[in-house]
């Protein structure tokens, strides 16, 4: 066994403890702690990323050194680690991007717990995409559902407690269907690791026992994660949670957490009951039909919206109702595509939430939509950014978000019966992405009269004080035209990392 | 339907009724108390639900003593061990729920969810 491959395991254990060591060091040293733990774990990912990739197959760690029915296990492939290195990286512009707000809206004596939350949150979400044992993964999902709500909580104003509330209500109810799927499998199957789950779930399904009861569990557990995910109908926490709270934490929300939920829903379409049954079930169509809505009724929400924060976070409903679309569709290719799509929305919404910080910040920290009236000339690099992120949003060529709207067209082709519907949902989706997102571009770069500005005391962006989220940003929008220049290499990784996931 | 069945399994059944209580309560009440009573519910359900998986009539629980290793004389300890991990889990979501609940109290002084948002909406914010 070589060195390496412990790295899976030392990631997680590094960041969950560096979070207590956070709590004893002042805020700037705490920062520090916590940019070079998520480097470091990013490091040691692609160091894994590269071990896999060489030796073309997956491999399975044992927890304490008991085998398989008895122990827990870390399993590694290409896929988890692709996804393990995107969220690093993800996590860390999100973090660089957002320090300046975490300065400024959480008091000084507070901002050493943000770094314990979100090394909790990164930890939970290395063991949600490593781990191989379905209990293990459920304490994970609370860890993570605990972390998130203390970073919507934070930053203390009654939006963001009314919305941290909502949302621990909402994710209460879908960890509590989630056991209860676990707990009905473990009651039918006798086992917690997932591949064992899918032997013994192959042999009683050939044999045509217990069809109810699996089809329950499945539903439940698919259902539990849609509601922890954002899925449309169940999002009425997420524009509160994301609109308000602050500009990190909302990054961080959209664009990981929610996608922690949505690759372990994956995993146990593939891994733990395998996908074949789950296309057999029909469980798929409902979250087709779902994503659907979502992609249409997130849009106009968010058309109707007039701040600019609340107006991404609904765009992030439409966009999760992509991700559903795409594993509705019941096919290895939708499958591929929503994968894609999780890396692409993460990249590009991020992106969306740091930018948009950039524009409010010169406009006296206004979120409304008629305030940011020529704030792109007021804050370029900020201006650009949200010109990026608007476009890969909609879809143009080059940029991220026109590769993974591709890739579910050609997944829906597939899919013969879905065909329709689906396009249909992406072209009318995309209308209405364009609307409210090129609307938004217009307006900031709509000059603004000179004696409004002077009434408003607006007054352009310190760049001294943009150094941080500068970066970030320029790094999100090359992450952006990487995913949509050179996406071939890593939808051939997300190939054949789904190949070895199963 | 299968009644003779649900006769067999009551405790499973009463075990979901019990969840089923517990979600609604968690999902329709507008104070914030009922509604962490209800996840109380909920989260105890399950775990009677996961302590009636492992046990085996006639057996006892798997703590050795008289010397008795066989397999034979021991209930399956796993779900015990289940249980044990899922009360953490609650414990600690219903120490952050009530947390959150003192906060609303203190800023709005009513346990009315909806009666907070409508105050919300007035304010503004």
């Amino acid at each position: 066994m070589e060195f390496v491959q412990n790295f899976p395991f030392i990631c997680i254990i590094l960041s969950l403890f560096s979070g207590p060591l956070s709590s004893i060091l002042d805020r700037k040293k705490a920062k520090w702690v916590n940019i070079t733990v998520i480097t470091a774990i990013g490091a040691m990912n692609v160091a894994v990323l590269q071990f896999v990739i060489r030796t073309g197959e997956a491999y399975v760690y044992r927890m304490g050194h008991f085998s398989a029915p008895w122990g827990n296990e870390i399993r590694v492939g290409v896929l988890e680690a692709v996804m393990a290195v995107f969220f690093c990286v993800i996590m860390l512009l999100s973090m660089i991007g957002g320090s300046l707000e975490r300065e400024r809206e959480l008091e000084p004596s507070k901002e050493n717990l943000y770094y314990i939350m979100v090394n909790l949150l990164l930890s939970s979400l290395l063991a949600l995409i490593y781990t191989n044992d379905l209990f293990t993964a459920y304490v994970f999902v609370e860890i993570n559902t605990i972390s998130a709500c203390g970073l919507i909580m934070i930053k203390q104003n009654g939006r963001t407690i009314v919305g941290a509330t909502r949302y621990m209500i909402m994710s209460l109810l879908g960890s509590g269907m989630l056991l209860l799927g676990i707990c009905f499998l473990y009651g039918i199957t006798g086992h917690l690791l997932m591949s064992n789950i899918q032997e013994i779930v192959r042999k009683i399904y050939s044999v045509g026992q217990y069809r109810m009861p699996l089809l329950v569990a499945l539903g439940l557990m698919s259902v539990g994660l849609a509601i922890k995910s954002a899925l449309y109908p169940f999002h009425g926490w997420l524009p509160d949670a994301y609109g308000y709270s602050t500009v990190s934490s909302a990054a961080i929300l959209s664009s990981l957490v929610s996608k922690g939920y949505i690759f372990l829903l994956i995993k146990i379409f593939s891994r733990v009951i395998g996908f074949d049954i789950v296309r057999d079930s029909r469980v798929v169509n409902v979250l087709f039909v779902f994503g659907i809505v979502g992609m249409i009724m997130g849009s106009v929400d968010a058309i109707r919206e007039s701040n600019v924060r609340r107006m991404i976070a609904y765009s992030s409903v439409a966009q999760i109702g992509y991700i559903y679309m795409g594993l509705g569709l019941g096919t290895t290719a939708g499958v591929i595509a929503s994968l894609f799509h999780i890396i692409s929305h993460a990249a590009t919404k991020s992106l969306l939430f740091v930018a948009a910080s950039g524009l409010t910040d010169a406009s006296n920290d206004s979120t409304d939509f008629f305030d940011l009236t020529g704030a792109g000339y007021r804050n370029k690099l900020a201006g650009v950014a949200f010109t990026v992120g608007s476009l890969s949003m909609v879809g143009i060529p080059a940029c991220a978000g026109f590769i993974s709207k591709l890739l579910f067209a050609q997944a829906s082709v597939e899919a013969v019966h879905k065909l329709l519907p689906a396009l249909i949902a992406l072209a009318v989706s995309t209308v209405l992405n364009a609307v409210y997102f090129m609307k938004t571009v217009i307006r900031i770069y709509t000059p603004e009269k000179k004696e409004v500005l002077a009434a408003k005391q607006f007054t352009p962006a310190h760049m001294s004080d943009q150094k941080a989220k500068s970066v970030a940003m320029i790094c999100f929008i090359a992450l952006n035209l990487l995913l949509g220049l050179k996406s071939e290499p890593i939808v051939e990784l997300l190939q054949s990392g789904l190949q070895m996931f199963a | 339907m299968n009644f003779p069945n649900l006769i067999t399994n009551y405790e499973e059944a009463i075990a979901m009724i019990l969840f089923g209580i517990g979600f609604s309560n968690l999902l329709l009440q507008q104070n914030l108390i009922k509604k962490i009573i209800g996840l109380n519910i909920m989260d105890t359900a399950m775990y009677l639900f996961l302590a009636l998986k492992g046990y085996i009539e006639g057996r006892k629980a798997p703590i050795v003593v008289d010397g008795v290793q066989s397999v034979e004389a021991y209930i399956n300890p796993i779900p015990a061990g289940l249980v044990l991990t899922g009360i953490v889990v609650s414990v600690s979501v219903s120490a952050l729920m009530l947390s959150l609940t003192i906060r609303l109290y203190r800023r709005y002084h009513t346990l009315n969810l909806d009666e907070i948002t409508t105050r919300l909406e007035k304010e503004g914010l």
